[in-house]
């Protein structure tokens, strides 16, 4: 792990076992497979991907909520060595907090804003006193851009972009390192999106803290990310820096996934590189490279041997035995 | 004369706490073969106006219209029976969630069977090798196994296939797509768009699609119309629309679009939210969150200037990304919001 970096992750995996029925035999899901990254103060990595490819999966490992089932984790310096159902130390759970997507299901309805800020600072910090607690509280609740009347509001009195914030909030009050965001804007409206994802900018300003934000629309990424890592079926398939990624997209699922994308701009209607099919079933992985059942270049080599992940550029790595071919296949695409 | 000519939509819905007018004053003219888009953030009256047109919302609701035809015929003067015939036969609507249109009880072929009995008849046999035929046109793999198949055995963008094949199992000559890829990951999205595009073209359908998602709208539609809190604020064809919008708030919302914000450091923003059924503010419903709002607007609820084509609900329609109003004077140079003109990052 390099000097400076707040978060290590070494070939993280999570897998489940699935329980056989009476009809089904039991089975292995590899939701996170071998995921590799690091995580820098006032940084943001970026994880897209489509439904089930791993996100949260990944979400739930980095912020502790479950052990891997195998590679390495480290957080502030210190490995996080966790064997099912045991809990982390509470100074390193304190160190990363999540936002989920949904602002609607992620706080409590009986809770006024202010006792759920108050609640971590009464759990983790018992030397404060009522009165400095809610002083810690208002403060934050100014730092999100809500108002001071808003301290003893219940939460179904907000809009979809103000729970947001609360959760924000409630989220900094023991100044964690790390925000791991899943979805975090994904079920707002355009315009209390763009409020958000400024307030989160200000906020990461401030504090210097590492984001890693996962989500699958793609123009919000490429305008905050300064990393990325693409997904599918549970593994990294691109990495790289975010500028580096969406200039020149190298796998030909992040190609398929980009050109898929609709750009809000009616005079570039183009050709897209089609996806055919849809993600295979996690249960029945197709023996190779996952991607290869719905890929335009698979040759018979695809189906062998799942493709590592391997440094095509200084920066960038691609799990793609065809990667020259792909990027000039792009490149004449336009 | 336009196959769908609605001019003065409103709708009431009665609720405990008096009337609330979810619609007001929508105009939208449809020709054949026609691609429109509803544009709009969540409660703004997309879904609810075109439920209306279809005749399909609950009792609670009021719905007028200053005029209201489909081919020529008044749709608030058919009898029920007649207007069975035309609704979900020659105009026709799928819905955001394909997994719970779809009766759960029934085999996907059972479901396709009851829209072609209810609509164009004809023996089991033919009935039959017409599901079969849909199933392939909506691009389902193995027609004749997966028409047995029951709806949770299917994946969201294969249902979603299916309710497109119902939708279309009786020839519409109009289609309304109420955000029929918001619950879908984006590859099965452009492939649900692309299937409804040449759907569209090679039956000369006109289609309306409902979204809140302005690439969507920029890659799909010829004509657009912008609604805000239930009102119409403007319609114009998707080009001149994303070049030149005439409404505040479709300027704000376009500027705010994080592709279009350039290398700004903060993306622009539209101050506050939607006004909700209680809180609708007096005069023009977007002037708190307008930045050229004036003391009229505040006062004076705006009317469409009668010769202006886009019907811009608004006291001061934008002319080439300028506002008339008095309040513009300072904005442009004090205020980060983006021109709309900015160029789009490829
Ligand atoms: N507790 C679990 N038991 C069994 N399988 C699981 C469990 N949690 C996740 N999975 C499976 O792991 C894969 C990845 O799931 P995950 O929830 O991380 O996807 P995601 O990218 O977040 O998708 P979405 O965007 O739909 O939430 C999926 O195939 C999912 O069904
Ligand atoms: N059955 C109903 N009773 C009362 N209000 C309703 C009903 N259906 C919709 N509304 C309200 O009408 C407004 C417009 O709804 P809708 O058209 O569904 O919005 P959207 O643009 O998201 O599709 C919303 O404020 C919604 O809450
Ligand atoms: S390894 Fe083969 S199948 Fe997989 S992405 Fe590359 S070309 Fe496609
Ligand atoms: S009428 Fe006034 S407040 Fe309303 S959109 Fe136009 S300028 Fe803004
Ligand atoms: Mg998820
Ligand atoms: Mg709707």
């Amino acid at each position: 792990m390099s000097r400076d970096a707040v978060l290590s992750a070494v070939n993280l995996t999570r897998h489940y076992q699935i329980k056989g029925g009476p009809f089904s035999r039991p089975a292995t899901v590899k939701a996170l497979n071998e995921a590799t990254f690091e995580l820098y103060p006032g940084q943001t990595l970026a994880v897209v991907g489509e439904s089930g490819c791993g996100k949260s999966t990944l979400a739930r490992v980095l912020t502790m909520i479950e052990p891997p089932t195998s590679g390495k984790l480290t957080i502030s310096g210190h490995e996080v060595s966790l064997k099912e159902g045991q809990r982390p130390p509470a100074a390193l759970r304190r160190e990363v907090q999540i936002i989920f997507q949904n602002p609607y299901g992620s706080l409590n309805p009986r809770k006024t804003v202010a006792t759920m800020l108050e609640e971590p600072l009464k759990l983790n910090r018992k030397e404060m006193s009522a009165a400095a607690r809610r002083e810690a509280a208002l403060e934050m609740i100014a730092k999100v851009g809500l108002r001071p009347e808003h301290a003893d509001r219940y939460p179904h009195m907000f809009s979809g972009g103000q729970r947001q914030r609360i959760a924000i909030a409630r989220a900094l009050m023991l100044n964690p390192k790390i925000l791991v965001l899943d979805e975090p804007v994904s079920a707002l409206d355009l315009s209390i999106q763009a409020q958000v994802l400024n307030l989160l900018a200000d906020l990461q300003e401030e504090f210097g803290l590492a984001y890693v934000f996962i989500s699958h629309d793609l123009s919000v990424v490429r305008r905050i990310a300064d990393d990325v890592i693409v997904m599918y079926f549970g593994q990294p398939v691109e990495t790289g820096p975010a500028e580096e990624v969406f200039t020149t997209p190298r796998h030909p699922y992040t190609q398929a996934l980009f050109s898929a994308t609709p750009v809000a701009d009616p005079n570039r209607r183009r050709e897209r590189v089609h996806l055919k099919g849809e993600p295979p079933s996690p249960l029945a992985p197709p023996p190779g490279c996952p991607f290869a059942p719905r890929c335009h270049l698979a040759t018979d080599a695809c189906t062998q041997d799942d493709p590592p992940l391997e440094r095509v550029d200084d920066r960038v790595e691609v799990a793609c035995i065809h990667v020259d071919q792909a990027m000039a296949r792009y490149a004449r695409a336009g | 004369m336009a196959l769908l000519d609605i001019e003065g939509l409103s709708v009431r819905f009665k609720t405990s706490s008096g009337l609330f007018a979810a619609v007001e004053g929508v105009d939208i003219n449809v020709d054949r073969g026609e691609v429109w888009s509803i544009v709009g953030e969540s409660g703004s009256g997309k879904s609810v106006s075109m439920l209306a047109t279809m005749g399909l919302l609950p009792w609670t609701a009021q719905v007028t219209a200053d005029k209201m035809a489909f081919d020529g015929q008044d749709l608030q003067q058919l009898s029920s029976r007649q207007r069975r015939r035309i609704v979900g036969g020659e105009m026709s609507m799928i819905f955001q969630e394909p997994m719970s249109s779809l009766n759960p009880c029934f085999t996907v072929g059972t479901q396709i069977d009851e829209m072609i009995k209810q609509h164009l008849g004809g023996s089991r046999k033919e009935r039959h090798e017409r599901a079969l035929d849909l199933l392939a046109q909506v691009g389902i793999p193995d027609p004749a196994r997966r028409i047995k198949a029951y709806p949770h055995q299917m994946s969201g963008g294969m249902s979603q296939r299916v309710m497109i094949a119902m939708a279309i199992s009786c020839n519409p000559r109009l289609l309304i797509a109420d955000e029929p890829t918001t619950a879908l990951d984006v590859t099965i999205q452009a492939q649900i768009l692309e299937l409804l595009l040449r759907l569209q073209e090679d039956t000369g359908m006109a289609l309306i699609l409902i979204t809140h998602d302005m690439g969507v709208v920029a890659e799909t539609a010829k004509h657009v119309v912008v609604q805000y809190a239930g009102r119409q604020v403007e319609k114009q064809d998707v080009k001149s629309l994303f070049a030149n919008p005439r409404h505040p708030y479709t300027e704000a919302l376009l500027s705010a679009l994080p592709e279009r914000a350039g290398d700004q450091d903060r993306l622009p923003t539209i101050p506050g939210v939607v006004p909700g059924q209680h809180d609708r503010p007096s005069g023009c419903l977007f002037n708190p969150r307008c930045r050229y709002a004036t003391e009229h607007c505040r006062e004076v609820e705006p009317v469409p200037a009668p010769d202006d084509p886009a019907r811009t609900l608004c006291h001061y329609p934008l002319e080439d990304g300028v506002s008339p109003s008095p309040a513009a004077a300072g904005v442009a140079r004090d205020n980060p919001q983006s021109s709309p003109h900015r160029e789009v990052r490829p």
